[in-house]
C-alpha cells in the first residue's frame, strides 16, 4: 500500500526581548542558575505580572509576516499544572483569544510550492529548567528561563513529508531572524519544535491517529525523527497493529522514538482567564504602526536580489534563506562591486568552511570586508582564483587581510611581460623536442600541446604567473 | 493616648504634646497587657516600630514629617513586609519572610507610619470568623467568646481594643467591612484597583482589595490618602487621580439620594439589626439626605456566584505553595508527588483545602461552563443591578451583616456562615467601594451600617461617614475592661 504522511507542527519561538514577558528580569542566556530570577519569576506570594509591550509588538510583527489576522483583543489565561520548574503552578498563556489568528506560510520543496496554514499563534511564558545531573539523586531548578516570552505557533496538518516540515521550520527561522524578534538558535532552545505525525493510505480523506514527537531540536533531527516515526507507524500498521495517540520522545543517539505518555495520562489544565492581567486591546493604528516598522522579508529580498544583482532564482533563494547570510552578501557585494563573484564565494568556499567548522556566518573569522578585499584582488588579476583559495584559508586562520597575505606569502600573480618572457624563453629553449612537435602539429593538437608549456611556466613561477597572459605570450612565441 | 483617633494623634504629634516613641511604647505595652485576650497579633515588630517612631520624632523636630508620621498601625498578615514574617495565618507560610514590601506597606511607610506588627486573620483570608487561623482565633473585644469577624478579624479586634491606632485589611467578600461591623469600628473597602494589590498575598485576584480599618471615617480618609493610587506593578490598579479625601469630609449631605435595597431588609436580617440600621438611616435623613427603596434583583445569586469565582481563582493562586521554593515543606519527601501532596495536605488548613477543591472542581473539564462561565455571567448581572441603581441614587445603604457577632463554633455549617456575607459579597463582585460604620448596638454587640457607592466615590462615602459620626457616638464607644 502507498502511504501518505501528514504532519502538523507546534513551534515555540523564544522572543529576544530585553526583559521577561511579565517581569523586569533579564532574558540573557547562560547566566549562573537563578541569577536572573526575581521575586516575580520565583512566584513569591503577592507578586504580580506586568505584560511586556515589546513582546506584544514582536508577536504582532510576526503575525503580520505570516499574513495572519491580529487579535484586536487577546486574553492571557492560566494553564494549571504542577511541576517544579513552573513556579506559579500555572503557565500564563493564551487559549481562546490568542494574539495571532489564522495565517499561512508558503514553502517550496523540489520546485513544488505548498501553502501551510497557520491555525493560530499565541504568547506565553517559558518555564524554568529542571537539572537532573550533578545533584546526587536530587533535582536542581534553574528559573533563569522562567518567564522568557515565547510565541507558540500551531499549524494545520498541511505538511506531507519530513522535508516539507524542515522547509517550513526554515521559513519560520528566516522570518523570525529577519524580524529580529528571536535569535532562532535551535541549539539554545530559542526555536523548538514538536511534530504531530500520522500516516494514512494515499487517497484516504480521514487522518490517521497522530503521535506527538518531542525533543527534536535541530533541523536535522526534525527530518530524521519524522522519518523514523513514519517508518514505525507504517511497519506497525502493516504488521496488523494500530497507532496509539501518544507523545513520543525522539532519541537522536539511537535514531528512534519512544513512548513518553499516552492520551489517557493527559492533564486537565483547567484554563481560565488570568485575573491579574487585563485583556490586551489594540486598534488598527497600533497594528499599522508596527507594519510600518517591518523590515524587508525573505520573499521580497529574494526578488530584489534576482532583480538588482542579476542572480539566479536559486542563488537568490539560498542567499536570502537566512538574514545573516543575506546581510553578509549585500555587505560583500557593496564592498567589492562584484555581486556574482561574492555570491559564488559565499555559497561555495565560505559555506563549506562554515559547515566544516560548525560556526554561524556572524561568528565567522572572515567578515564581508575581508571577503570583498579578496574578491577585488581576483578581479584586478593580482591573484588567480586558485591562489585565492589559499588566501581565503589564510584569512580564515586569522593571518590578516588579502593584501597582507598576498604580500607576506609573495602570492602576487606574475603579470610582468618582461619577467614572464624570461621564464618562457628558458622553458622554450630547454624543450626543443616539444617545440618541434608543437610546430609540426595542426591547430587542434597545438592547443593540447600548449598545455605542457603552460604547466611548465606555472611550475617555474610557483603558480603565480597570470595564466591568461602566459597563454598569450606562449602562443605568440611558439607560433611566431 | 490610645483613646485618641488617628487624626487626633497626628495633631498631638505635630503639636509635640507627645512623641511617637511614647505613643508606640504605650501601644506596645497595651498589646503586652491585653492581647493574650484577643490574639489579634501574629507577629510583633517592636524594634522596627520604635526605630520608625524615633525617625518620625526626628522628622517632626526637623519639620519634614510625612502625612502619617509617627502613628502606630498594624498590617494584616497578608501584606508582605520586608524582613518580617508574613504568614497569611497559615502553617504554609509560618517560616516565610518576604524580601520585599507590598506597595501598600511601602506607601504607608513613606507617609511615616509606625508598624507595630502583623495581625491575625483567617488562613489565606478564607473565612468570616477568624476561626481558621493557624495561630488560633482572634477574639472580639466586645465579648471574647465571640468572633471578631473575618477575615481581617485581627485588624478589627486590635483597633477596637486600642492595640493600634488603625490597621490595614483586605476585602474579598466582606473581609474589611464584616469584622469592622462586628467589632464596632469603621472600615472601607475601596473600588477594585484603587489600592495596589502588589505584595498582598492573593486570595481571589479579581475580588481582592485592600483598605483601611480605623475608629473613624476621617481616620480611614487619612489612611486611604496614603494607600491609594496607580501602581505600575499591578496591572489591575486604576490610573485615576487620587482626590483629597479629607478636604470633602465636611461637605453637606443636602440632597444626597440614598437607596435602600428591598432585598437587604427583612428575610435573614435580624430584626434588632434592622431597627438599628433604620435609625441610623434616619440620622442621615436628618442631615439632608432623601431615601427611596430600590431593588438589586440578583442579590440572592451573589453568595453562590462568589463561591464559584473566588475558589476558582484561589485554586490557581495557591498552587505556588508547593514546597519547592519557600514556605512549608513536608519532612523527607519520597518523590515529587509525595512532596506536593504531603506539603499541601500538611501545610493548608481545612477551609483552605475545601476551597481549593471547590475551585478546582469548578474549573475542571466538563464543569467549567456550568460553574465558572455561568458564575461570570451572573457576576455581570449583579454588576448591572448596581449600575442601574446608581442611575437613581447616589449611595446605597443597608446593614453590613444580618446579625451581630456570633459565638465561636456557633456556625459550624460553612454555608450558614457564608450567608453572613450576603450584603457584602455583591460589592466585591461588582468592584464597588463600600464603607461600614458603627451604627447601632444589638444587645451588647456593635452593628454596622454599610454604605455602597459608585465607582471611585470613596470621597463621598467618607464624607457621609464623617458627617454621620459627627452627630452620633457609636464610633466612640469602647469595649469594656481595656483601660
Amino acid at each position: 500500500m502507498e502511504w501518505e504522511t501528514v504532519i502538523g507542527l507546534e513551534v515555540h519561538i523564544q522572543l529576544s526581548t530585553q526583559s521577561k514577558i511579565f517581569s523586569g528580569s533579564s532574558t540573557a542566556f547562560g547566566a549562573a542558575p537563578n541569577t536572573q530570577a526575581s521575586a516575580i519569576d520565583l512566584a513569591m506570594p503577592g507578586t504580580l505580572p506586568v505584560f511586556n509591550e515589546q513582546a506584544l509588538n514582536y508577536a504582532i510583527m510576526f503575525g503580520l509576516a505570516l499574513d495572519a489576522e491580529i487579535g484586536k483583543r487577546s486574553v492571557f489565561e492560566r494553564k494549571n499544572y504542577f511541576y517544579p520548574d513552573l513556579p506559579k503552578g500555572y503557565q500564563t498563556t493564551q487559549l481562546a483569544e490568542p494574539i495571532i489568528g489564522p495565517g499561512h506560510v508558503d514553502i517550496e520543496v523540489d520546485g513544488v510550492t505548498r501553502r501551510v496554514r497557520i491555525h493560530h499563534a499565541h504568547l506565553e511564558e517559558d518555564a524554568g529548567k529542571s537539572l537532573h545531573e550533578d545533584y546526587h539523586g536530587m533535582t536542581g531548578i534553574d528559573l533563569n528561563r522562567a518567564g522568557t516570552p515565547l510565541i507558540e505557533l500551531v499549524t494545520e496538518p498541511d505538511m506531507r513529508s519530513a522535508e516539507e516540515a524542515v522547509a517550513f521550520l526554515k521559513k519560520i527561522h528566516a522570518i523570525i531572524t529577519y524580524l529580529d524578534i528571536s535569535d532562532g538558535d535551535m541549539s539554545q532552545g530559542s526555536l523548538r519544535c514538536d511534530a504531530n505525525v500520522s500516516v494514512r493510505p494515499r487517497g484516504q480523506e480521514e487522518f490517521g491517529t497522530r503521535v506527538e514527537l518531542k525533543n527534536i531540536n535541530s533541523f536535522r533531527f526534525v527530518e530524521r525523527a519524522i522519518k523514523c516515526e513514519v517508518t514505525r507507524q507504517i511497519d506497525l500498521i502493516e504488521d496488523g497493529g494500530t497507532v496509539v495517540q501518544e507523545t513520543r520522545l525522539y532519541d537522536a543517539d539511537r535514531n528512534e522514538t519512544r513512548s513518553m505518555r499516552s492520551k489517557e495520562e493527559a492533564n486537565d489544565y483547567r484554563y481560565f482567564p488570568c485575573p491579574d492581567l487585563l485583556p490586551v486591546v489594540i486598534d488598527d493604528a497600533y497594528i499599522e504602526a508596527l507594519r510600518g516598522r517591518l523590515p524587508e522579508l525573505p520573499a521580497a529580498r529574494q526578488a530584489r536580489f534576482e532583480r538588482d544583482y542579476e542572480l539566479s532564482a536559486y542563488d537568490a533563494g539560498v542567499l536570502t534563506a537566512e538574514r545573516a547570510v543575506a546581510d553578509f552578501f549585500e555587505a560583500t557585494a557593496a564592498a567589492c562591486g562584484a555581486p556574482k563573484l561574492a555570491a559564488n564565494w559565499i555559497m561555495g568556499d565560505l559555506a563549506a568552511q562554515l559547515n566544516k567548522e560548525e560556526v554561524s556566518i556572524s561568528a565567522a573569522p572572515i567578515t564581508p570586508e575581508l571577503l570583498a578585499g579578496l574578491i577585488k584582488r581576483i578581479q584586478d588579476n593580482t591573484i588567480s582564483s586558485k591562489i585565492a583559495k589559499q588566501v581565503f584559508e589564510a584569512m580564515w586562520a586569522g593571518e590578516g587581510n588579502a593584501d597582507q597575505i598576498i604580500e607576506q606569502r609573495g602570492l602576487r600573480q606574475l603579470s610582468d611581460t618582461g619577467a614572464l618572457d624570461k621564464i618562457i624563453d628558458e622553458i622554450v629553449n630547454a624543450s626543443p623536442d616539444q617545440v618541434a612537435q608543437y610546430r609540426a602539429a595542426d591547430e587542434g593538437r597545438r592547443k593540447k600541446l600548449l598545455g605542457f608549456f603552460v604547466g611548465q611556466v606555472m611550475k617555474a613561477s610557483r603558480g603565480q604567473a597570470n595564466p591568461g597572459l602566459v597563454n598569450e605570450l606562449l602562443t605568440a612565441k611558439l607560433d611566431g | 493616648m490610645h483613646k485618641l483617633t488617628l487624626a487626633e494623634q497626628l495633631a498631638g504629634l505635630a503639636a509635640k504634646q507627645f512623641s511617637s516613641e511614647e505613643l508606640t511604647l504605650d501601644y506596645l505595652a497595651r498589646i503586652e497587657r491585653f492581647d493574650s485576650r484577643f490574639n489579634s497579633y501574629i507577629t510583633l515588630a517592636p524594634e522596627t516600630a520604635l526605630e520608625a517612631a524615633r525617625a518620625a520624632d526626628a522628622a517632626y523636630a526637623r519639620g519634614d514629617a510625612g502625612a502619617l508620621a509617627g502613628v502606630p498601625i498594624a498590617h494584616k498578615d497578608l501584606f508582605c513586609t520586608a524582613g518580617i514574617k508574613t504568614s497569611c495565618a497559615s502553617k504554609m507560610l509560618d517560616n516565610f519572610v518576604p524580601p520585599y514590601d507590598a506597595t501598600l506597606v511601602s506607601k504607608l511607610a513613606d507617609a511615616g507610619v509606625v508598624m507595630l506588627g502583623k495581625t491575625n486573620m483567617d488562613e489565606f483570608a478564607m473565612g468570616s470568623s477568624n476561626e481558621t487561623s493557624f495561630y488560633g482565633r482572634a477574639r472580639n473585644p466586645w465579648g471574647t467568646d465571640c468572633v471578631p469577624g473575618g477575615s481581617s478579624g485581627g485588624s478589627a479586634a486590635a483597633v477596637a481594643a486600642g492595640l493600634c491606632a488603625a490597621a490595614t485589611g483586605s476585602d474579598t467578600g466582606g473581609s474589611i467591612r464584616q469584622p469592622a461591623a462586628l467589632c464596632g469600628i469603621t472600615g472601607l473597602k475601596p473600588t477594585y484597583g484603587r489600592v495596589s494589590r502588589y505584595g498582598m498575598v492573593a486570595f481571589a485576584s479579581s475580588l481582592d482589595q485592600a483598605g483601611p480599618m480605623a475608629r473613624t471615617a476621617e481616620d480611614c480618609a487619612l489612611l486611604l490618602q496614603a494607600m491609594a493610587g496607580f501602581d505600575p506593578r499591578d496591572s489591575t490598579s486604576l490610573d485615576a487621580p487620587v482626590p483629597d479625601y479629607r478636604a470633602t469630609l465636611n461637605d453637606s449631605l443636602e440632597g444626597l439620594r440614598i437607596g435602600l435595597p428591598k432585598e437587604y431588609f427583612g428575610g435573614a436580617l435580624n430584626p434588632a439589626m434592622e431597627a438599628g440600621v433604620r435609625t441610623a438611616i434616619r440620622e442621615l435623613e436628618q442631615l439632608g439626605a432623601t431615601v427611596k427603596e430600590i431593588s438589586l434583583p440578583h442579590t440572592g445569586l451573589a453568595v453562590p456566584c462568589y463561591y464559584v469565582i473566588a475558589p476558582a481563582e484561589a485554586s490557581a493562586n495557591l498552587s505556588r505553595f508547593d514546597g519547592v521554593r519557600y514556605g512549608y515543606r513536608c519532612e523527607n519527601p519520597r518523590d515529587l508527588y509525595d512532596l506536593y501532596t504531603r506539603t499541601r495536605a500538611e501545610g493548608f488548613g481545612t477551609e483552605v483545602k475545601s476551597r481549593i477543591l471547590i475551585g478546582t472542581y469548578a474549573l475542571s473539564a466538563g464543569y467549567y461552563d456550568a460553574y465558572y462561565r455561568k458564575a461570570q455571567q451572573v457576576r455581570r448581572l449583579i454588576r448591572n443591578d448596581f449600575v442601574e441603581a446608581f442611575k437613581e441614587v447616589d449611595v446605597i445603604a443597608g446593614p453590613t451583616t444580618p446579625n451581630p457577632a456570633f459565638c465561636f463554633d456557633e456556625l459550624s455549617d460553612p454555608v450558614t456562615m457564608y450567608l453572613e456575607d450576603i450584603y457584602t459579597i455583591a460589592v466585591n463582585l461588582a468592584g464597588l467601594p463600600a464603607l461600614s460604620l458603627p451604627a447601632a448596638f444589638v444587645g451588647d454587640k456593635p452593628a454596622g451600617l454599610q454604605l455602597i457607592g459608585n465607582y471611585l466615590s470613596e470621597a463621598r462615602l467618607l464624607n457621609i461617614g464623617h458627617r454621620f459620626q459627627q452627630v452620633t457616638d457609636w464610633h466612640q464607644r469602647r469595649a469594656p475592661g481595656l483601660d
